[in-house]
């Protein structure tokens, strides 16, 4: 018997190991590749250390100008979508909150809710996009997805679990909903705030199919979308010369991953927060009476 | 309490409300270009009706019916892996008693959730390459011969679906080790006493206090028959494959924004989203009826 729950916690251990290694591995061998020479690269001697050790692919990313450019547009889709999503998140989540005084509530939930279970389809969303002329600008990845449903609804539960009579109080003072919604609400809802928002920002970096059907030119392509150019599996049927001569340019294994590996930074810095708040605002978020 | 003033919450909702009417509403009336022949200088209104035309025309293309069926043999795979393997990792975490293991396993697996397919699907490429790739000079290594993971039919469903465990399970164990907390902790005493074994334990307690969890879980897969995982397949396919890897919505894409067919693309687009609207809500009804679950 206790032999037999020792071979248990063994054979676990060792599997759960090797799990969390298996989801490790691929971003240290793409480390790896990124610091290495280019020729043990594309003899495949590297697999998470480092050969022939240089900077040459982050000096030569760091220099491109399509990465930097990429980038920016990124960082400048990042700090608006996400202003806008948080905003609109709170000033939606907050009247549908109060099941009791909102009048034509249930009307507004469906008309939010029913987004969710059907949708116009890719075509019809970008003839949208093109007829209000934000092909090509940054608008046309900010605006389409400016509220996003889920974490509405997670956010709506959460301001549910606060106590009437705090806003009561406010309103007795001569508060009005805004200053309750921002002085009284959001402050009590720092873990529900910091889920949605994290979840937001990751998917607005992470984002590139919008940026590549939304643009005509690569200039105004984000980050994620520029790195899913570089793919070789890409057809090279479908690419425009200029795209061709990007494809040549920087189809250097250990540049590649270079390019990759800096767009991963941002996502692994928020990586501890989004973890400590994962769990709590999922489970708070979703707890219903 | 008093009735308060409704106007300001009113208000609080109107740039949300617009904002979704015109990007969601707008193109939902849009979708009737698939009973129309549209054409662009006609734009979405005036182009002319032609009933059900675009969608004969879709069910007589020869690929139509293997997209189809790729998409319901990748979509459901995914779906038993993504129930199965989450399952049985949350109840071999929650086997674990150093918590510092436990954390440290739990922050790895949960990093792949929050990579995106771009990333993933370069560095599967490399991975997965049949000339240097690590993977194949390790088959080459114990004996094997290379294997064109993302070039064979036999084996890119496979992969896709592999590839899919690897993405999402760690992130799917969330919501069962959450239902493994709510246990009580004196059944397991009580077990205990009673001579019950690790292997008893979990069958006889961890596994049937999570059956509400994986029954709601379960159901609402079901919204996710006609979802295959667009992003994933779009990185990693390439036309040798499309015999096994075109799925709905890749070929909504290419008849869309390759072949330029916007009428034809949004017929398969909108019967993709009715029969997939059907099904969440049945899913979504099952939920309600026999696991009391609402979404809001």
């Amino acid at each position: 018997m206790k032999l037999g729950r020792r071979t248990f916690d063994i054979v676990n251990y060792v599997l759960l190991s090797l799990m969390g290694v298996a989801c490790l591995f691929p971003v240290l061998h793409l480390l790896a590749i990124s610091f290495s020479g280019a020729a043990p690269v594309s003899a495949g001697e590297v697999v998470i250390w480092p050969k022939d050790f240089t900077l040459s692919a982050y000096r030569f990313t760091l220099q491109k100008a399509e990465f930097l450019t990429a980038t920016s547009v990124s960082v400048l889709r990042v700090i608006l979508g996400c202003s806008l999503n948080m905003l609109l998140t709170m000033l939606i989540a907050y009247p549908l909150s109060k099941e009791s005084v909102l009048r034509f509530r249930t009307g507004y939930v469906w008309y939010f809710v029913f987004t969710m279970l059907f949708s116009g389809g890719m075509i019809p969303t970008y003839l949208v996009v093109k007829d209000l002329g934000l092909l090509d600008t940054i608008w046309a990845l900010v605006l389409p997805g400016a509220v996003p449903i889920f974490n509405v609804v997670l956010m709506l539960n959460f301001f549910r679990g606060i106590p009437k009579e705090l806003e009561e109080a406010a309103f007795m003072d001569g508060a009005g909903y805004v200053s309750a919604l921002f002085r009284i609400y959001a402050p009590l809802s720092l873990p529900v705030l910091a889920t949605t928002g994290l979840f937001t920002f990751v998917t607005h970096w992470n984002s590139w199919f919008d940026g590549l059907i939304y643009n005509n030119s690569m200039s105004h392509y984000p980050l994620s979308t520029y790195l899913q150019t570089l793919q070789v599996t890409l057809n090279l049927n479908n690419l425009t010369a200029e795209q061709v001569m990007t494809f040549i340019q920087v189809n250097q294994q250990n540049a590649k991953a270079a390019q990759i590996f800096l767009s991963l930074v941002p996502i692994i810095a928020v990586y501890p927060f989004l973890q400590r708040y994962l769990v709590q605002g999922m489970v708070i978020g979703g707890v219903k009476e | 309490m008093k009735r308060i003033r409704q106007w300001p919450l009113h208000l609080m909702l109107l740039p949300g409300v617009v904002l979704v009417f015109i990007f969601a509403y707008v193109p939902m009336a849009g979708a009737i270009i698939a009973f129309k022949k549209f054409r662009p200088s006609k734009g979405i209104w005036n182009s002319e009706w032609v009933g059900w035309e675009n969608f004969r025309y879709v069910f007589t293309l020869p690929d139509t019916m293997q997209v189809i069926w790729n998409t319901l043999y990748i979509s459901s795979m995914k779906i038993v892996t993504g129930l199965v393997v989450p399952i049985v990792v949350a109840i071999m975490l929650n086997e674990v008693r150093k918590l510092v293991f436990k954390r440290t396993v739990q922050t790895l697996v949960y990093l792949p959730h929050f990579l995106s397919w771009v990333i993933i699907g370069s560095i599967l490429v490399d991975m997965l390459s049949p000339s240097g790739g690590i993977v194949n000079k390790i088959i080459v290594a114990l004996g094997g011969s290379p294997i064109y993971f993302l070039g064979s039919n036999t084996w890119f469903p496979f992969t896709l679906v592999v590839s899919n465990i690897w993405k999402e399970f760690g992130y799917g164990t969330i919501v069962y080790l959450a239902a493994i907390t709510a246990i009580n902790p004196t059944l397991y005493e009580a077990a205990r006493v009673d001579g019950a074994g690790r292997f008893r334990q979990i069958w006889h307690i961890t596994l049937p206090g999570m059956l509400p969890v994986i029954v709601l879980m379960g159901v609402l897969s079901l919204g996710n028959v006609l979802n295959a995982g667009f992003e994933q397949v779009f990185v990693l396919y390439s036309p040798a494959v499309y015999d096994s890897g075109d799925v709905l919505d890749t070929f909504v894409y290419r008849l869309g924004f390759i072949d330029m067919q916007y009428d034809v693309s949004t017929a398969v687009g909108l019967f993709k989203s009715a029969v997939s609207f059907v099904l969440i809500c049945v899913s979504y009804w099952l939920a309600y009826r026999y696991a009391n679950y609402r979404i809001f």
